[in-house]
Order: structure tokens, then C-alpha cells, then sequence
């Protein structure tokens, strides 16, 4: 039998997790991250990768924004580096209908401190000219970008060890119960760890372990659908997406500075928890190519290479569930992410170890609390 | 007791090699029209690959002592003509429930099955050797296809590097077909053959073949080298010479412009990976399998292996179980087929496999140069990431296993998708955690099979 105490028990090794432990050390917190396969082995590590705030629900942006002074601060702060590059986040709509919602936003974001910079059609091909004519106009979000998800959790988890945390991988968690004023965590195995404060942050897998901890909450899994092409001439430098009311059209692209295209979007594939295995449909590949060549006609000229899925988890709204517990003191959640949880990855960790360090947090999190769905749920 | 017969099932059969011929005769025979996918353009496999329209010469000069299997083989299959669904020049890219995906002239159809016979041989197993990713390095499987389909050689003046029945054969077929052949080199030492003999003595005339091609290059006075040690292809542009240290542990040189570089073969098994067939490590091959039962059956239902894509035993056995898997499709889908065809195709096929341990005992893949190979050696050239770089994920990193190595370095992830650099890196990675290969886990099979233009449509 294994097992041990300390502050904090983080339930889940992707990128919340990761980033939770790390931020616990920098606050003096001991804690012990559990991880049933490798860090960031499933959507942490899969998803495409964008570092981008534009787009999103706007009480989200706060957090956004302080994900992103992290970003700004990785290599120094983790000591590795993900290849995070700062060259913009542009989003491209096809329509003047889109192009006035794209204006809007802009004016919206503006209140929280995201400036956007609207270009339209002949100006966006003047400084990309790798642009469709059809695109009708830009949203150049300046200072976002992309960074390497393969990357980004593990070198937040060895970070974290390397401060002092205590990450056990190949350890699965098959209880979580409390026990007079502290949780006691039982995994595969036979290990027992002990801690007053237990944070949920396992991902698609977290619907299920709410409900055992009687908040369950309305809760979907889905699969991206990704793929990469062989390796271009290195011409685009922002991560580019596509806004759409149609969302097929929903393509979201970057270009690493190796040449290769990532790309996915525009359907959701089947995911499977049960097995943890979610695929590329090849339907959908072959219905995303000419959504793609439609962004940028000269990738028409690419071959892809592979293709993949993730298991991403949706809460009922389609907004991820941050915050404490409704029901038990102690415990908290990070979860349900909905594929839009890369880029407040360090955030989220930040913002956690804030919360369970002082009981409060200088970022508003409140829309994200877990109490929201009580009603639904009874 | 047989299953009702359904009205006409769809069998896939993907490859027109050997093994794939076979299936789609056998079928044939038993009623069924088989959609045959090829990715050449007129069956016969790489083995016995045809040579373009308008070339004109003999088999004999082609396929060597194989002229005659060669021949019957391209004659069995024209013969099926208008009999089964062929389907040339096309790329089975992906399959997923029940659907196989076929790309053909900028289209991809997707094609439903009742059976699938997974037919899709093998490719050349390569073990980096400092400079391999030089100009004027082939692939001995594509040095012998360059000279069998184009009539071209790979140089003017080639070493032969690697180990394995094929460096004699394609030397010998190089010498023949008038190039100058400079050494051939090979890493397993002579007395692995000796000890070898008696399996290899399993197919009495596959054995004096391959004497006979070692023989007459000795005859030529072509310096023949065993249990050399690869230690680097010399050039800059272009290949200029391979250096080795011999059996005594001398360093020699070997001047040429080309090299022909091959430790044997690999099956191709992706299609039965994005099949989700269940695989196993085979100590034997040294590579993950997938399972099949004798027959060819894997474990996902409807899904059949044959020929070197199961496990490598060459051509002929690569015909016998063609047969098998199609006669285990029949007796699936409720066709009468006679005990003793099975119990003949199976006793064929035992022998092979006697004689496959005889060659895998003389010719072993030669794992003790992954571990010695120099940090700034490239493993994965589509993505130029070497054995340091690969060493890097385990030591540093913390990557027990092989997809994580990919993950974190690239390795397997470029346009081969780990097809050539998968069994070395795997070799390379244990070393550096020093741990036996099976437990460093095997790539897994990513759609698409092979590179997929982003101009091809969806045809439903």
C-alpha cells in the first residue's frame, strides 16, 4: 500500500491539473497530483493548440486575460519551453452579416481589456495575402497566438515536480469520500492519500466523479477533429479561425514554424471515455478539405499526414465548471472545459491555487460555479 | 455448423500481391465477386511487380528463379478479369466501422464489407546507420523495385549493406543486370547461418537459392563480408563509400555512389491497426503483430490477414495464405469449403514457418547498433530527429513509452508515420531506459495509410 498526506490531492493530470499543483507549490501549499495515464496524455494534449481570447463568453475574459500574462511568462516561469509564439490570433468570417458581428465583439472586449484590430477584405490580404478573396474581414487579436499542447501539461507537471509536488502517474483514483474533516482518496491499486482540500479537475472523466460526489451536472463528451499536413514553406505566423452562423464552416488552422498545417473543426466526432479513445471520422476529413482550401486556396496543394480525435468534456451549457463545491466544504472543481480550455490552461491553475490558498480569488469566476445547474438537477 | 448464406456479401481484399491473388481467385472460385484494391496499377504485388506498358523484357530477367511463380501469378490474376472489382492505383487511406475508405483520381469512396482480407505485405526494415539519410541511399526493397518496374539501378557502383536474404538476392540482381556491385556487407555473423541450417533446411530449395546467389557473387570475386559493424555512409552531396568495421574488428572502407540499405522486412500493418485488431509483441520479429488465428482470422470479426502483412514468410507462403484467409472468409459467411483444402493450405504453411525461424536465426535485426548509435545520428528522417533527440524523451523527459516519445520529439510523426523509423526507435528508446522493446509499447495507427491530397472529394 502506498499512499500520503499533504495540502491539496489534484484528482486529474492534464493541463488544470498540472498547472494547479504548480501554482500550489509557488503558494506553499504541499500537494499530490493523481494521474490515472501520463500528464496531458488526453485533451490537454491533443487539442489544437490556440492561445486565444477573442471569441469567447465575455465573463470569461478576465480569466482569459490572466491566463494569457502567464503565457507571456513560460519559459522563464516553468523552464521550458512549448513553443508558444505571441504572432497573433485572427478570426476571418466570409459574410458583411459576420463582419458586423465580428465589429461588435470587437467594441464588447474592449471593456475588458482585449483590443482587437478589425481589418477588412483588401487590407487583410495586403498583410496576408494567403487569404481567400472570399474572406470578407479579420478580427487580429495581436498579442495571442499558439503554442504545442504535446507540450504545454507535461512541462507544467515536471515544473511542478521539480517545486516540490508529488505527481503519481499510472494511478487511478477510484474514490473519493470524506472522512471527518479530511478526503481520503483511494486508487487502483491500494494507495489511500489524504488531504482537507480535494480539487476535481479529471476532465471528461470529471462529469461521472461530481455525480459520486452528489453534484451531478449535465454532461456531454465529444471529439475534435484534427489533422496535420506534410510540411509547407513556413508562410502563416497567426493562429487563424473562422466565424460562421454556419458552423460547418467553423475551420480553426496554424502553422508551426516546422511547416506543417494543424487544423480541425467544423463537425464533432464520437468520443468514447468508457475506452478512452475518441478517432478522426474520415467523413469528416474529407468534408473539412474544402472548408480549409476555402480559408487558404494554396493548401489545396497539401497532402495531410494524420489524423486525430481527443475526449473532450461539455457541461450542459457549453461553459466549463470552475470553482468550489456547492455541496461539500473542501472540495473544488475544474472541469468541462469544452474544447476551448488550452489557452486558460495556466489560468485555471493560477485562479485554483489562489482559491484553495486564500478562500477568494482577484478573478471573477462566480459564472463558472457548479451551483448553476442545482436547479436543473434537483 | 454453417451460418445462413447471405445474399451477396461485399469481401474487400486490399493488395494484389501473392497473398491478395490468391484470396480473390479462391473467392472467385467460390462464387463471390471481390472488390480487389491495388495501389499498383496491374496486380502482382512489389514482388513480382510488373514492369510499365512498353517495356519489354523476359520474366527471366525480372524475377530471376521466380520467373515461373512470377508469371503464373500476373496470368492467374489477368484471368480474374471481369470476375472481381479491381480497383488499380488506389489508396485504401482509412477504415472505421465497417467502412473502408478508397482513394482513387482525387476521390475517395467509402465501401462497405462483410470481410475485409487485409493483403498489404511488407516494407524494408532499416536500421540507421550514421549518413543513411545521404543521397544515393536506398531501401533494398526499393533498389531491387527500381531495377525490377524501371530498369534503373540506384548507381553505377553499389555497396550492399544490411542483413538478410534480400542483400544477396538484390545484389546478385544488380550484378546481373550489369552494375558494378563494391561489397556486400552483411551484419550477421556466419555462424548464425550455421546454426540456422537445420530450419533453414525446412524448404531445401528456397535454401540452395539462396547459397547459390551468395556463391556466385563470391565466384565474381565480390568482397562478401558477414558480422560487420556499421559505422558510417561517407559522401556529401552524394554517397561516396560506407565505412564498417569487419568481423575481426578492422575498420575497412568500401568506395561507391549508392548504397542499398535493408535488415530485412516489416509487415504493414496499419490497416489492421485502424481496424482495431488486438496486436502482439512477436519475439520472433521483434515487432508488434497483430493476432490472428491460423486461418488468418483476427480479433475483430470480419477482418482477415494475409501474406507478409501478417507475418513475414515471403511470396510463396504469402499465396498459401491468401487462400486460407479466403477460404476462412467463406466458411464465415456460410460457404461450404472442404476440411481438407484448410488442413492442406495449413500443413503448407507449418514449413514456412519452420523456415522463418531458420532465417530470423540467420539473419537477426541487428538490435545492438541502436544502442551504440551515435547521439547525432537522424532515426526519423521525415522529421530529422535523431538518436539524442529520441534519448532525450527517456532521460529528461520521462517518456517510458513510444507514443510519448513521439509526442515530445517528433519521432514517427512525419510523412511515413513511423513506417520506417518505428521498430528502430523503439530499439533505440529501451536502450536509453533499458528495458526489453515489447515494453516500450508500439505507435499507434493514425488515418490516413499514406498522404492524402486535401483536393480529394468526398464520392458517395
Amino acid at each position: 500500500m502506498t499512499g500520503q498526506a499533504a495540502d491539496v490531492v489534484i484528482v486529474g493530470g492534464g493541463l488544470m491539473g498540472a498547472a494547479t499543483a504548480f501554482f500550489l507549490r509557488r503558494r506553499g501549499l504541499s500537494a499530490i497530483l493523481l494521474e490515472r495515464g501520463l500528464i496531458g496524455q488526453q485533451a490537454s494534449g491533443v487539442n489544437f493548440g490556440n492561445v486565444r481570447r477573442q471569441g469567447r463568453f465575455l465573463p470569461q475574459l478576465p480569466l482569459a486575460n490572466r491566463a494569457r500574462e502567464i503565457w507571456g511568462r513560460l519559459p522563464e516561469l516553468i523552464g521550458e519551453d512549448v513553443e508558444f509564439l505571441a504572432l497573433g490570433h485572427i478570426r476571418v468570417c466570409f459574410s458583411e452579416a459576420d463582419a458586423a458581428v465580428l465589429e461588435a465583439h470587437a467594441r464588447d472586449v474592449r471593456d475588458y481589456g482585449l483590443e482587437l484590430e478589425i481589418i477588412s477584405r483588401n487590407a487583410l490580404r495586403d498583410r496576408f495575402p494567403y487569404f481567400s478573396p472570399e474572406v470578407v474581414a479579420g478580427s487580429l487579436s495581436p498579442d495571442d497566438g499558439h503554442a504545442n499542447p504535446r507540450l504545454v501539461a507535461p512541462a507544467f507537471g515536471r515544473a511542478a515536480v521539480r517545486a516540490g509536488a508529488v505527481v503519481r502517474e499510472n494511478t487511478e483514483v477510484t474514490s473519493i469520500a470524506k472522512v471527518g474533516e479530511d478526503f481520503v482518496v483511494e486508487t487502483a491499486g491500494g494507495g489511500r492519500y489524504r488531504a482537507p482540500v480535494v480539487l476535481v479537475c479529471s476532465g471528461a472523466w470529471a462529469g461521472d466523479m461530481a455525480a459520486r460526489l452528489g453534484e451531478a451536472v449535465p454532461f456531454a463528451v465529444h471529439g475534435p477533429q484534427m489533422a496535420v499536413t506534410e510540411p509547407l514553406p513556413y508562410r502563416i505566423e497567426p493562429s487563424i479561425g473562422v466565424y460562421s452562423k454556419d458552423r460547418t464552416d467553423g475551420i480553426y488552422l496554424r502553422q508551426v514554424t516546422r511547416g506543417n498545417v494543424v487544423y480541425g473543426g467544423g463537425w464533432r466526432g464520437a468520443a468514447h471515455a468508457d475506452t478512452q479513445r475518441a478517432y478522426a471520422d474520415p467523413a469528416v476529413t474529407l468534408k473539412q478539405f474544402a472548408k480549409l482550401n476555402r480559408i487558404v486556396p494554396a493548401l489545396a496543394r497539401a497532402r495531410i499526414i494524420r489524423t486525430w480525435s481527443g475526449i473532450e468534456g461539455y457541461p450542459g451549457d457549453d461553459l466549463p465548471v470552475i470553482g468550489p463545491s456547492a455541496a461539500v466544504p473542501g472540495l473544488f472543481y475544474a472541469f468541462g472545459f469544452c474544447g476551448h480550455g488550452f489557452q486558460l490552461g495556466p489560468g485555471v491553475g493560477d485562479v485554483m491555487a489562489e482559491l484553495i490558498a486564500t478562500g477568494a480569488t482577484s478573478t471573477p469566476i462566480e459564472a463558472f460555479h457548479i451551483r448553476r445547474f442545482a436547479a436543473a438537477t434537483g | 455448423m454453417a451460418k445462413p448464406v447471405k445474399p451477396s456479401p461485399v469481401v474487400v481484399v486490399i493488395g494484389a500481391g501473392p497473398a491478395g491473388t490468391r484470396t480473390a481467385e479462391r473467392l472467385v472460385a467460390a462464387g463471390l465477386r471481390p472488390v480487389v484494391v491495388d495501389e499498383g496499377r496491374r496486380g502482382g504485388g512489389q514482388i513480382y511487380r510488373r514492369q510499365p506498358d512498353g517495356f519489354r523484357r523476359p520474366a527471366t530477367d525480372l524475377y530471376g528463379f521466380e520467373a515461373g511463380k512470377a508469371t503464373a501469378l500476373h496470368r492467374d490474376f489477368d484471368a480474374l478479369a471481369g470476375r472481381i472489382d479491381y480497383r488499380p492505383e488506389t489508396l485504401a487511406w482509412h477504415l472505421q466501422d465497417g467502412a473502408v475508405h478508397l482513394a482513387r483520381d482525387g476521390r475517395s469512396t467509402a465501401v462497405r464489407y462483410d470481410a475485409l482480407v487485409l493483403a498489404t505485405g511488407a516494407t524494408d526494415r532499416v536500421m540507421p546507420v550514421p549518413g543513411w539519410t545521404r543521397p544515393g541511399v536506398f531501401g533494398l526493397g526499393g533498389a531491387q523495385i527500381a531495377l525490377k518496374a524501371q530498369a534503373c539501378a540506384i548507381g553505377g557502383r553499389v555497396v550492399f549493406l544490411g542483413t538478410g536474404p534480400l542483400l544477396y538476392l538484390v545484389a546478385y540482381q544488380y550484378a546481373k543486370a550489369g552494375a558494378l556491385v563494391e561489397a556486400v556487407l552483411d551484419t550477421s555473423p556466419w555462424s548464425r547461418r550455421l546454426a540456422a541450417m537445420p530450419a533453414l533446411a525446412a524448404r531445401p530449395a528456397m535454401l540452395a537459392k539462396g547459397m547459390y546467389y551468395a556463391g556466385w557473387l563470391a565466384a565474381r570475386r565480390v568482397p562478401v563480408l558477414t558480422g560487420v559493424t556499421p559505422l558510417g555512409i561517407d559522401g556529401d552531396a552524394h554517397v561516396t563509400g560506407v565505412r564498417i568495421l569487419d568481423s575481426a574488428g578492422r575498420a575497412r572502407r568500401f568506395d561507391g555512389d549508392a548504397v542499398g540499405l535493408g535488415f530485412g522486412l516489416r509487415s504493414e500493418t496499419q490497416l489492421a491497426d485502424l481496424a482495431r485488431c488486438r496486436f502482439a509483441f512477436d519475439p520472433l520479429a521483434r515487432q508488434w503483430l497483430p493476432e490472428t488465428d491460423p486461418d488468418g482470422r483476427t480479433s475483430t470479426p470480419g477482418v482477415y490477414l494475409a501474406g507478409d502483412g501478417a507475418r513475414i514468410l515471403g511470396a510463396d507462403a504469402a499465396e498459401v495464405s491468401g487462400r486460407l484467409a479466403a477460404c476462412a472468409v467463406l466458411r464465415d459467411l456460410g460457404r461450404p469449403v472442404a476440411d481438407g483444402e484448410i488442413d492442406g493450405l495449413r500443413r503448407a504453411g507449418r514449413a514456412m514457418q519452420r523456415f522463418r525461424h531458420g532465417l530470423e536465426t540467420a539473419f537477426p535485426w541487428p538490435v545492438r547498433l541502436a544502442a551504440g548509435l551515435p547521439d547525432d545520428t537522424v532515426v526519423c528522417r521525415c522529421e530529422a530527429v535523431t538518436a539524442g533527440e529520441l534519448r532525450r524523451t527517456a532521460s529528461e523527459l520521462g517518456a517510458p513509452e513510444v507514443n510519448r516519445a513521439k509526442a515530445f520529439s517528433r519521432v514517427g510523426m512525419g510523412r511515413c508515420q513511423g513506417r520506417y523509423c518505428g521498430l528502430a526507435g523503439a530499439e533505440v528508446l529501451a536502450a536509453a531506459l533499458g528495458v526489453p522493446v515489447e515494453s516500450v509499447g508500439r505507435q499507434r495507427g493514425q488515418g490516413p495509410v499514406k498522404p492524402l491530397p486535401t483536393t480529394t472529394e468526398f464520392a458517395s
